[in-house]
């Protein structure tokens, strides 16, 4: 794929590794993680967690005057046999565990959420079918919170689609016990208006796996902010994305990884395809590997495909580590435009442009599905590709 | 009968900044059926003749014409061409990421033939073509010449030869990095497409050791940029015995 001197104008790829005594992932942001949203000052939009973020087109989510309105989104769970499926009160003392938020719209999210979604796989049951949660947007404004929790052992799939209009802010945990399986599949498939700031919580236990695949199509601003740390050694954590990002959109995809347990894997791949005027794409990787976490394997990797004249990348990996006792650690991030010699070969090969196009931005994608290793899942991602590709890459 | 004229073709690159003439006049006629070898050192132009013709982006066409059966083709874009019936094998096959050669070789079938080919008969046409060319079944499912060595990649591009049947076929330095056992492969391929008769073929090559295996018509020196000699099959004895050096110390003019 073209590298990184291939960069198309305004956009960055800036990269650090850090080797600190102490974390400055923490230390850079503007207000220490708290469930109080009166704990965060309303930003301005020059902190270093909102920099990239265009603020105005929040609707509200970040100063306050955002209100919910009733019946803004319409959530349903479909869960094999065995799975429990509740909304609970604010005060469930099940909420909060896989971590706080840590910036103002995710605190907002906590304290204005009226009831919580807690889907509970009990302890060493595996499902042979995947849980599927759909959250439709219908107008308005809305605040979340979902938990997902399997018990020590259990196996899920789980695929959340959201579709439709709102303005929406959420929390979402995800709770593994020891040994458990987790594969969460989350398609961001809005109308064009939608609003979407999303705090992703994982808590992965001793000698678990968490597989996170975030796919973000629509919305006029999506931010989605995945974190995983590990509650035992042994943990894995596999953090694939991708998303195809259109004139006008911001998709904003901020992820860290929280080495805070020692004898822990995580592996992040997120890419990235843009055209059109405008359309912005913004990457954040931090991976922390804190003191204590010797044994530590982390590879973190962004990969962008700019298509047009006008669309802006930034994308910055940021890796700290703390211990020099670890496996093995590295990153890597990649912004360049369409690679014409593929698109010669093909071309020479009598396929039409809008068609070789098409081939090679498949196959961009289709490299990273193929890592995500449940089938349907694959081939639902690779049709779901195929048709915003039909629909947009001439 | 398909006919490929080309005359008094001037190319440029822009390399550092500059305009440079590569090709200074290039003329030559390939008939359907005949085999032209074209011969020369290395940066003589062999490349940039054969990317011309195909239309590759980076080479400007200063002056002159290029057509096929009268057709002008530097009017066409690049997969036009192909569609007109030129092929070009490259030296230097390109890795495509995370497309397969079996929906590649497809896609590209279909354009060229101008509608989806049969599965069933399509299926069994690739299979056979890769058995003869000895390439592995698995081929077919892996990314297009992803990972493959150079000989694989050579037969990947003669396996496109085979499958596209072009009036015309440009084989840029398709024996280099083979050794004897993947150079006859590779030659056997190439010669059943010239036995239909159905194809003109210009085999660019450095070295005479394929023309022990592909006989061709008519050999053409190239050097800085133009053909300067041409002859029969005797030519590339000639410079088997004596080499370019005749050429390229200067003195020859065509
Ligand atoms: N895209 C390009 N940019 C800059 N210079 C080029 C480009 N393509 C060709 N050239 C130059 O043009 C000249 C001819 O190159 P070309 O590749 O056509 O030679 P060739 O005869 O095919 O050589 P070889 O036997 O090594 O394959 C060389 O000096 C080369 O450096
Ligand atoms: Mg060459």
């Amino acid at each position: 794929m073209a590298e990184a001197q291939n960069t198309p104008v305004g956009s960055t790829t800036a990269g650090a590794i850090a080797v600190a005594a102490e974390s400055t992932v923490a230390t850079r942001m503007s207000a220490p993680p708290s469930f109080d949203v009166a704990d965060f000052p309303v930003p301005h939009g020059r902190e270093e967690e909102w920099r990239f973020t265009p603020l105005e087109r929040l609707r509200g989510l970040h100063d306050g005057t955002a209100v919910a309105t009733g019946d803004s989104l319409k959530v349903a769970v479909e869960a094999p046999e065995g799975v429990t499926v509740e909304l609970v009160g604010r005060d469930d003392a099940r909420l909060g565990r896989a971590g706080t938020p840590v910036d103002r719209v995710a605190a907002q999210a906590y304290s204005a959420f009226e009831q919580a979604g807690v889907v509970t796989v009990p302890k060493e049951t595996v499902l042979t079918e995947p849980i599927r949660i759909s959250v439709h947007g219908q107008g308005g404004v809305a605040f979340g919170h979902q938990v997902i929790e399997l018990g020590a052992f259990a196996e899920a799939v789980v695929v959340i689609d959201h579709t439709g209009d709102v303005v929406t802010a959420a929390n979402v945990e995800y709770v593994l016990g020891d040994g458990a399986k987790l594969t969460v599949v989350s398609v961001q498939d809005w109308d064009d208006k939608a609003v979407h700031v999303a705090q992703h919580n994982a808590l992965v236990g001793r000698d678990a796996s968490f597989k996170s695949v975030v796919v973000t199509f629509g919305g006029d601003v999506v931010r989605l902010h995945p974190r995983v740390s590990y509650a035992g050694t042994g943990g894995e954590a596999e953090l694939y994305g991708l998303y195809f990002t259109d004139a006008g959109q911001h998709q904003e995809h901020r992820l860290l990884v929280d080495h805070n347990t020692p004898h822990c894997k995580s592996n992040v791949a997120y890419k990235g395809a843009l055209q059109g005027e405008d359309a912005h794409a913004v990457w954040i990787g931090d991976v922390l590997i804190e003191a204590k976490a010797e044994g530590t394997d982390t590879y973190e990797m962004n990969r962008n495909l700019v298509l047009t004249d006008g669309a802006r990348v930034d994308s910055v990996p940021n890796l700290e580590i703390e211990t020099g006792e670890i496996v093995g650690a590295g990153h890597a991030s990649a912004t360049g435009r369409f690679d014409d010699e593929q698109l010669f070969y093909l071309m020479a090969r009598g396929i039409p442009q809008h068609e070789a196009r098409r081939l090679v931005v498949r196959g961009f994608f289709a490299e990273l599905v193929q890592q995500i290793g449940v089938a349907d899942i694959e081939e639902r991602l690779l049709a779901k590709i195929e048709e915003e590709l039909e629909a947009s890459v001439a | 009968m398909a006919t490929l004229e080309i005359r008094d073709l001037h190319v440029t690159v822009e390399a550092d900044n500059a305009t440079k003439e590569i090709l200074k006049g290039v003329d030559l006629t390939v008939k359907q059926g005949e085999t032209h070898a074209i011969m020369g050192p290395n940066g003589s132009g062999k490349s940039t003749l054969a990317y011309s013709l195909a239309g590759h982006p980076k080479y400007t066409i200063t002056g002159g014409t290029v057509t096929l059966d009268g057709e002008d083709v530097l009017e066409m874009s690049v997969d036009e061409r192909a569609r007109a019936g030129l092929f070009l094998a490259m030296q230097y096959p390109v890795e495509v990421p995370g497309v397969s050669v079996s929906n590649f070789l497809r896609t590209s079938a279909t354009a060229i033939r101008g509608e989806a080919p049969k599965l069933r008969t399509w299926v069994k046409e690739v299979k056979e073509t890769m058995e003869r060319l000895s390439m592995d079944p698995s081929f077919a499912e892996r990314n297009v010449n992803e990972g493959f060595s150079g000989g694989e990649k050579k037969r990947h591009e003669i396996l496109q030869l085979e499958l596209l049947k072009p009036k015309i076929a440009i084989l840029d330095e398709t024996d280099s990095g083979l050794d004897v056992d993947a150079l006859r492969i590779v030659s056997e391929g190439v010669n059943r497409v010239r036995e239909t008769g159905e194809v003109g073929t210009l085999l660019i090559t450095h070295y005479t050791r394929i023309l022990r295996y592909i006989k061709p018509d008519f050999v053409h020196v190239f050097s800085a940029g133009r053909i300067v000699e041409s002859g029969g099959a005797e030519l590339a004895d000639k410079l088997e015995d004596e080499g370019y050096e005749a050429y390229t110390k200067g003195g020859v003019s065509a």
